[in-house]
């Protein structure tokens, strides 16, 4: 869809008509070079980007300015760790033979060669954790499910991708769909679920037409296993787990209290395992290599590797698959190259709209759930929205409560109210109204958000708005309004 | 209905093919699907209203979504906003008196690192500037 937005669509008719055999693949995730050709010859795949279509003769001839050799090479691509996007970019998505062929399937029929419990243990022993944003440990919610006795059970992809910064859930469903069908086919046959649905977000018309057809194809290899995609319709909190699960249920998309877990009362009532895109993914993997060979790379408790997703005002944005550990300085400054714009980097929002803001001092934070929790913020699915000198953080605040009031389900008070109050009190305090009354009374209904919302929108919406007060309190009129008040 | 293997659930996909079918979905038809799927009037009014894509009313010919996100902020997309609305001479979350363009926010297209984006009529356009947004202004005038 990347690609498309930049171009790509007239790019590879003008291939057409030269009569060249064009492959559509996926992205392989860095948008600085797209829309982006490779041509096959004798030394390899050879790339040029970006591409415009009065120029395919000069990339069919090699003399194209923006040739850029060997894709895998180029520092941004050498220094990856790719796990879970391997085959993304590199395979056309819905050819079934060339999956097979790029190692795919494999994790499935490992699975299907164990027990349901000694697969369970597999993805245990891996230390795969939600990357959906919680973090949960992965193979302790399947045992949960294979635990549960009950004549029905599903599996739910949670593939409503809403947090801004945020696109390898898309990247991976246009650009490798089987990967993540074969995800859910072993997490089918761990807890023994005959069922499944792809909750894909209305934004990603492409995504839901790939899942669609990969779904069609693909269904006598994971039969009999069954599949299906539900498209949201717009509503961000249906990203929420149990939102999710009433929408599917053809209800409004509410979040629901927990207990009972989903893994124990879920879609309809029954058992049902429900992980995010990229943790279900990451299953293939570990299943054809063994747990050892994920859990071997990572840092602290998180195993393994996270897709980091480099966004907003960044010079190399897209896709970076690695082991968690890295510093975010090294993410933002080295390997997205810092603003595209060419200005300092001020902020960087990590984790979605209800991520915290951090400052270049804190850029020696090292990417893990841990470290970030400590710092007051999340990784959440891992999107780093970058910004530069030019970002108002009073302004970024308000737009996290303005987007909580927009989005919220208004179940629970904290967040449908709540949201709507931190409106005003920003609004009061860029007006200069009182502002140290102000703050106070920010603070105070970030506190009652954080602790009395029921889920996730109205509790994590106090990280950006708290975070953006105390990194950078000089946008809140405070700095400006003392030299006035001692004139 | 395609796609939709299991019977339980149906609100969602039948509201998007009839959205699909009409452009909207007329208050009219809301009493003949609570019918069609033994729910209450409540109930799928409640559905219609709760999802931002559905429309009670025709959009115009063609339909503009402007991603405000974070992501397409950090890029200038409040400033590419406020061009769109002086351009198109419409504001946001609106319809043009003639019916010809609807501009709606929407947030995040998942295209964050090429912003600022838009869906124009469902076909993706990233990397927005003042030349694109003329383009994009003519092409809706059609």
């Amino acid at each position: 869809m990347a690609s498309v937005a930049l171009g790509a669509d007239d790019v590879a008719e003008a291939f057409a008509r030269t009569g060249a055999e064009v492959i559509r693949t996926g992205s392989h995730g860095l948008f600085r070079i797209e829309p982006l050709a490779e041509v096959d010859t004798a030394d390899g795949r050879i790339a040029y980007g970006p591409v415009a279509p009065d120029e395919v003769g000069a990339v069919l001839d090699g003399s194209h300015a923006n040739r850029l050799g060997r894709l895998a090479d180029l520092p941004f691509f050498a220094s990856q760790q790719r796990f879970t996007f391997a085959r993304c970019g590199v395979i056309d998505p819905l050819d079934l033979d060339d999956y097979a062929a790029h190692g795919g399937w494999v994790g499935l029929a490992a699975a299907r060669a164990l027990s349901p419990a000694a697969v369970v243990a597999t993805v245990k022993d891996s230390g795969l954790r939600g990357r959906g944003g919680a973090g949960f440990p992965t193979g302790i919610k399947w045992q949960t499910v294979l635990d549960t006795q009950a004549a029905e059970k599903f599996i739910v992809c949670n593939a409503d991708e809403g947090d801004s910064g945020t696109f390898a859930d898309r990247m991976l469903m246009e650009g490798d769909p089987y990967c993540l069908i074969e995800g859910m086919a072993i997490a089918a046959h761990a807890v023994g679920a005959a069922h499944g649905y792809v909750y894909i977000r209305s934004e990603y018309p492409f995504a839901v037409a790939t899942m669609r057809e990969a779904i069609v194809r693909s269904a006598a290899r994971i039969a009999p296993f069954t599949l299906e995609v539900r498209v949201g319709a717009g509503a961000y909190v249906c990203g929420e787990e149990t939102a999710l699960l009433d929408s599917i249920e053809g209800k409004r998309g509410q979040v629901r209290a927990k207990p009972p877990l989903p893994a124990i009362a879920g879609l309809f009532g029954k058992p049902t395992v429900i992980n995010n895109v990229l943790s279900l993914a990451a299953v293939p993997f570990i299943l054809a290599n063994g747990p050892a060979a994920y859990a071997a790379v990572g840092f602290g408790r998180s195993r393994g590797t996270m897709p980091i997703q480099l966004a907003g005002n960044v010079r190399n944005g897209g896709l970076y698959e690695v082991g968690f550990g890295i510093t975010l300085g090294e993410l933002v400054d080295e390997i997205g190259g810092g603003t595209e714009s060419g200005r300092p980097v001020r902020a960087v929002q990590v984790g979605g709209p209800l991520g915290a803001y951090f400052p270049p001092s804190m850029f020696h934070l090292p990417f893990d759930y841990e470290s970030f929790t400590t710092a007051g913020g999340l990784i959440g699915h891992a999107g780093i929205t970058v910004f530069d000198d030019s970002v108002d953080m009073a302004k970024m605040a308000r737009f996290a409560m303005e987007f909580c009031a927009v989005e919220s389900c208004g179940k629970c008070t904290p967040c449908r109210i709540g949201s709507t109050r931190g409106v005003e009190t920003v609004d009061r305090i860029i007006a200069g109204d009182r502002i140290d009354d102000n703050i106070e009374i920010l603070r105070d209904l970030c506190d009652t958000m954080k602790f009395g919302s029921l889920c996730a929108l109205g509790g994590f919406t106090p990280y950006p708005v708290l975070s953006a007060l105390d990194h950078f309190p000089e946008d809140f009129g405070g700095a400006t309004a003392l030299p006035v008040a001692a004139e | 209905m395609a796609g939709v293997a299991d019977g339980r659930g149906v609100l969602l996909p039948l509201l998007h093919a009839l959205q699909d079918e009409f452009g909207y979905i007329d208050d009219a038809l809301v009493p003949h699907v609570a019918e069609a799927l033994n729910l209450s009037r409540a109930d799928v009014h409640g559905v219609v209203t709760f999802y931002h894509d559905f429309r009670r009313q025709p959009a115009g010919r063609h339909v503009i979504k402007l991603c405000r996100a974070e992501s397409c902020q950090a890029r200038g997309g409040r400033a590419i906003e406020r061009a769109a609305v002086e351009r198109l001479g419409v504001a946001m979350g609106s319809t043009s008196a003639d019916g010809r363009v609807t501009l709606e926010p929407v947030y995040c297209l998942g295209l964050c690192a090429t912003g600022p984006n838009a869906l124009v009529d469902g076909v993706p356009v990233s990397r927005i500037d003042g030349a694109r947004l003329d383009r994009l202004a003519a092409q809706v005038a059609a």
